[in-house]
């Protein structure tokens, strides 16, 4: 690339996001990922002849939670549409979907400031329900070559689709952990990418920055996380601009991300010509949102992350930058809570949070979601510190006690021994022991070199093997020096 | 056997079996003999659900023994059009692509049936996926009309109308999409209704064309046709389009005195109406005029663009609905070694040519480029026919028309002239795409003794003034004895 500070990217992402409903969105069949091949269908999500669809209430409350929450405009009337396609896994042969009236238009999400924009916003263009489709299965042994399982069929599911105004991958990233972080804390969806709760497609071109018309764009689907999307976009803009640099014209097609050759490549053709011939679905009445209905959601819309950051300020004394860290994420932040539903120290329980828990977190690579320690748990351990229990190390080392046995902090203190010595008596006791042991010590002290006291307090802690408790040794320490120096 | 079982109504069996003067598995054997008989010589039945309807009649006659309530159908032998599912037998649309399939639900109509004590003993012939007028499209073979053998029942639910007629089951219910019930009620000399859209709940019938299918019922007089209405109508969870609504006892309407004011459509009378047909609606008119009831000349002016409207809209959502019939988990399948090969061979071998061709032109008016041509303005007009009602109710109580524009014509006469067997639906297919009810009724016959139809057209669950009305016109006929 000759000169690549020429171009610029045109980048509109489409998420699919499942609804966290108990049952699917057109049948009462229960939504569960796991369960045995088609154990979860009816006659309605197989699609058999003359079944029809019966709208779920709560997929419609979800959606329009996300509306609401990105300052979208609810469609107080929108209408289902038939998308028409043949596919082994689509039973009915269209999937239910919206097209012309979608429940919800525009919106905006704010992203963290990149090198590239500072507070940028990504303006949405619509957000729709659908139905997700099945599954087919390729095994490799048994009679058939492909099996269909439909437990997935009639699933909910809400298209996300922005503007195409995402300018770098970077920016599509923090789009995308934004976009998460909302639908956790609305309790619509999980976010959880392994299971396909989360999918993105994104379209793409390239254009001399100083033009106003976009270049030929492409489709990269298959991108199963994050990383894979930013990376496919970088590996996709890199493409197209070679491409243009080369005078050669970007075809528009649909590619595949490779995440093991690190490479998007083209789908069949035939795969991708589809007319879906739209038209409304006659099975649905319209979907009519009435004043009262959106005044009740509106009403009782969750706490969104600013607004809970400001309160976790105001209610637990800690500074913005702790609040920000801790409201991130909506799992995050109700674990904080709960820790702060059983102790009082608002900062020292965000310290513990922020270093402690997110230091295993991003060591195992794992969530708070999954995190092994209850909150409950947590807050007994801080609670140990603050009582003068234990000292802050030990705390530490019972921490990791309890994350490898999940005892708690309370059984694993009692079965060690390993209390802090608060007893002034038995520290005395030490002070005493410890002083006439190095007299040499003592006696430089007394002379002025009042810089060795710190050696003193090491010593005793380590005649305790760490369990006194720091404080006191400082206090009894200083107070027995200052009557030898009299 | 029952002797008297041919002349029995509906209402007269389940009064009968009520009080024991017959017995349920009497009657029963009665039809079910009927059927194997009649039935089996008109190719009235795609499956007699023998068992089934002994289990039931049984059943009927312990309750009664026992004294616990039965419904209103109580014994009374039915048949369901073949597009009606019904757990346990097949449902097969009278299409090869069905081959195998049974389906493990009954459709809400057939459930309100059973818990009202009906006792269904089949499911009737059809044109396959209901795409028809003549009966003549299904993959089982055409059925006859009982009246004369050389003739076509109509359709599309031909097998429902024949198994009335020949006084197989004293009710039957066919489906209805642009005439279907009352086209062949015209021709078997029935009652046939055509519901307000959402009055009857569509789960469980097979979809044709789902804005305006509507299951409808056919029995030999107006009481009949508005117990078996009833008996099935109202709300369903099931199906969005199914309305709660308020309505009368339908069948103490019948015998109200009423004096109508009726509409006659201008557009309906022109040309291409037989002269038989013609002769017929206007005697009959006469009678009503004379026994007080008012008739005025009003206009429908979008109605001759209805037929055209019908068929775009029809194909276009049915091209959609028989999606579903890929061979991949019911019904044929024709194997190959690549899955679009399969379809292609299960979907070429498994539809018949009516329905192909409205499979292609479906898909067709629905394609980018082509949708607001003819799928979009198709709708616009739609529109602008049902306003046309809405107009004409605020004139009048209820239109009447002429059923179809011919009687029953013979076998093979329009079957390779799909235009002209398209025009079978010009007077009813107004009413499907409005979603307004209308009922086709005996008035006459031609001087070769064939039934003519008169079809009154209500405003949407105007249906008790239509039962009024045809009840009217019966007593009329009666005392004429026309009838």
């Amino acid at each position: 690339m000759d000169n690549p500070g020429r171009f610029e990217a045109v980048i509109g992402l489409e998420v699919h996001a499942q609804l966290a409903t108990a049952s699917k969105i057109f049948c009462g069949c229960r939504v569960e990922f796991g369960a045995p091949p088609n154990s979860l269908t009816c006659p309605v999500c197989q699609g058999l002849p003359g079944a029809l669809p019966v709208l779920n209430k709560r997929a419609v409350e979800f959606a329009v939670r996300l509306v609401l929450a990105t300052g979208g405009t609810v469609n107080q009337r929108s209408v289902f549409a038939r998308k028409n396609y043949f596919y082994p896994d689509l039973p009915k042969g269209y999937q239910i979907s919206q097209y012309e009236a979608p429940l919800g238009i525009g919106g905006r999400l704010k992203i963290p400031s990149t090198s590239e924009d500072v507070n940028k916003v990504v303006r949405l263009k619509r957000v729709h329900l659908e139905e997700d489709a099945g599954k087919s299965l390729h095994p490799e042994t048994g009679e058939y070559q492909t099996r269909i399982d439909l437990n997935r069929c009639g699933t909910p599911l809400i298209e996300i689709v922005t503007e195409p105004e995402i300018r770098t991958p970077r920016e599509a990233y923090e789009y995308l952990v934004m976009l998460k972080q909302i639908l956790q804390y609305l309790e619509i969806c999980t976010g959880d990418m392994e299971k396909g709760h989360l999918r993105c497609d994104a379209n793409i071109s390239v254009k001399p920055a100083d033009s106003s018309e976009f270049g030929t764009r492409t489709e990269l689907k298959n991108l199963n996380s994050f990383r894979w999307v930013e990376r496919a976009l970088a590996y996709e803009i890199d493409r197209q601009t070679q491409t243009i640099v080369a005078g050669r014209k970007v075809e528009q097609m649909t590619l595949l991300w490779n995440e093991k050759k690190q490479i998007a490549e083209p789908m069949r053709s035939k795969e991708e010509s589809h007319d879906y011939r739209y038209f409304p679905e006659p099975d649905l009445v319209n979907l009519v949102i009435d004043d009262v209905w959106l005044a009740k959601l509106k009403s009782n819309l969750p706490e969104l992350p600013e607004q809970k950051a400001a309160r976790f300020v105001k209610q637990f004394q800690i500074p913005e930058y702790d609040a920000g860290v801790l409201t991130s994420s909506r799992g995050l932040a109700d674990y904080y809570e709960t820790v702060m539903r059983n102790y009082t120290d608002g900062k020292t329980a965000s310290n513990w949070v922020m270093t402690e828990i997110m230091r295993v977190l991003n060591e195992e690579k794992s969530d708070i979601e999954s995190f092994r320690l209850k909150p409950e748990a947590t807050a007994e351990l801080l609670n140990l510190i603050k009582d003068g229990t234990v000292s802050g190390k030990i705390a530490k080392e019972i921490f990791a006690e309890m994350l490898a046995t999940g005892k708690s902090a309370s059984e694993i203190l009692s079965a060690k021994g390993l209390t802090q010595i608060s007893d002034s008596t038995l520290i005395n006791e030490i002070i005493e022991r410890v002083l006439t042991q190095d007299r040499e010590n003592l006696k430089k002290y007394l002379s002025g070199k009042t810089q060795i006291f710190g050696h003193f307090v090491g010593a005793v802690m380590k005649e305790t093997k760490g369990k006194a408790n720091p404080a006191l040794v400082n206090k009894l320490l200083k107070e027995k020096l200052d009557a030898l120096a009299r | 056997m029952i002797k008297e079982y041919h002349n029995l109504t509906a209402r007269e069996i389940a009064a009968g079996v009520k009080s024991r003067k017959f017995r349920a598995v009497e009657i029963c054997r009665t039809a079910l003999e009927k059927a194997f008989s009649a039935g089996k010589n008109l190719n009235a039945f795609i499956t007699v659900t023998a068992e089934l309807a002994q289990r039931q009649a049984e059943a009927i006659d312990a309750r009664v023994i026992s004294g616990e309530p039965v419904g209103p159908l109580a014994g009374v032998p039915v048949a369901l059009k073949d597009n009606i599912c019904l757990t346990g037998y097949p449902t097969t649309c009278a299409s090869h692509i069905l081959d195998g399939f049974t389906p493990p639900y009954d459709a809400t109509c057939a459930r309100r049936l059973c818990n009202a004590g009906a006792v269904i003993i089949g499911k009737t012939n059809m044109d396959e996926f209901a795409m028809g007028s003549s009966n003549e499209n299904s993959y089982y073979g055409p059925c006859a009309n009982p009246i004369r053998e050389d003739l076509v029942p109509g359709g599309s639910s031909g097998g429902s109308a024949a198994t009335v007629a020949a006084r197989i089951a004293p009710l039957a219910y066919g489906s209805e999409t642009g005439g279907s019930v009352r086209q062949p009620a015209s021709f078997c000399g029935l009652c046939g209704l055509k519901p307000t859209y959402g009055g009857i709940s569509r789960y469980g019938l097979v979809a044709f064309a789902s804005s305006m299918d509507q299951i409808g019922p056919l029995a030999r007089n107006t009481e009949d046709l508005a117990l078996a209405y009833q008996t099935v109508c109202g709300r369903d969870e099931h199906d969005s389009t199914s309305v709660a609504f308020e309505h009368p006892d339908y069948l103490n309407l019948t015998s109200v005195e009423r004096k109508f004011r009726f509409g006659l459509p201008m557009e309906f009378l022109g040309e291409g109406v037989d002269r038989d047909v013609k002769q017929n609606i206007e005697t009959a008119i006469e009678q009503l005029r004379k026994r007080g009831h008012e008739i005025i000349n009003i206009s429908l002016p979008h109605s001759p663009l209805a037929i055209a409207v019908y068929y775009v809209i029809a194909d276009a959502e049915a091209s959609s609905n028989l999606a579903r019939f890929d061979g991949v988990r019911y019904g044929l399948r024709e194997e190959a070694e690549e899955l679009e090969e399969m379809y292609r061979r299960t979907r070429s071998q498994g539809f018949g040519a009516e329905v192909k061709r409205r499979i292609m032109l479906g898909t067709y008016v629905l394609s980018a480029g082509y949708y607001d041509a003819y799928y979009y303005k198709a709708q616009q007009v739609r529109e602008l026919i049902r306003r046309d009602f809405e107009q004409a109710f605020q004139k009048v109580d209820l239109l009447i028309t002429p059923t179809a524009p011919t009687v029953a014509f013979s076998r093979g006469d329009k079957v390779s002239d799909p235009l002209a067997m398209y025009l079978s639906d010009i007077f009813t297919a107004p009413a499907n795409l409005a979603g307004i009810p209308a009922l086709s009724a005996p008035c006459g016959f031609t001087s070769e003794k064939l039934p003519v139809g008169l079809q009154f057209i209500g405003p949407p669950f105007g249906e008790a003034m239509l039962f009024q009305a045809s009840y009217a016109l019966e007593m009329i006929l009666k005392e004429n004895a026309v009838l």
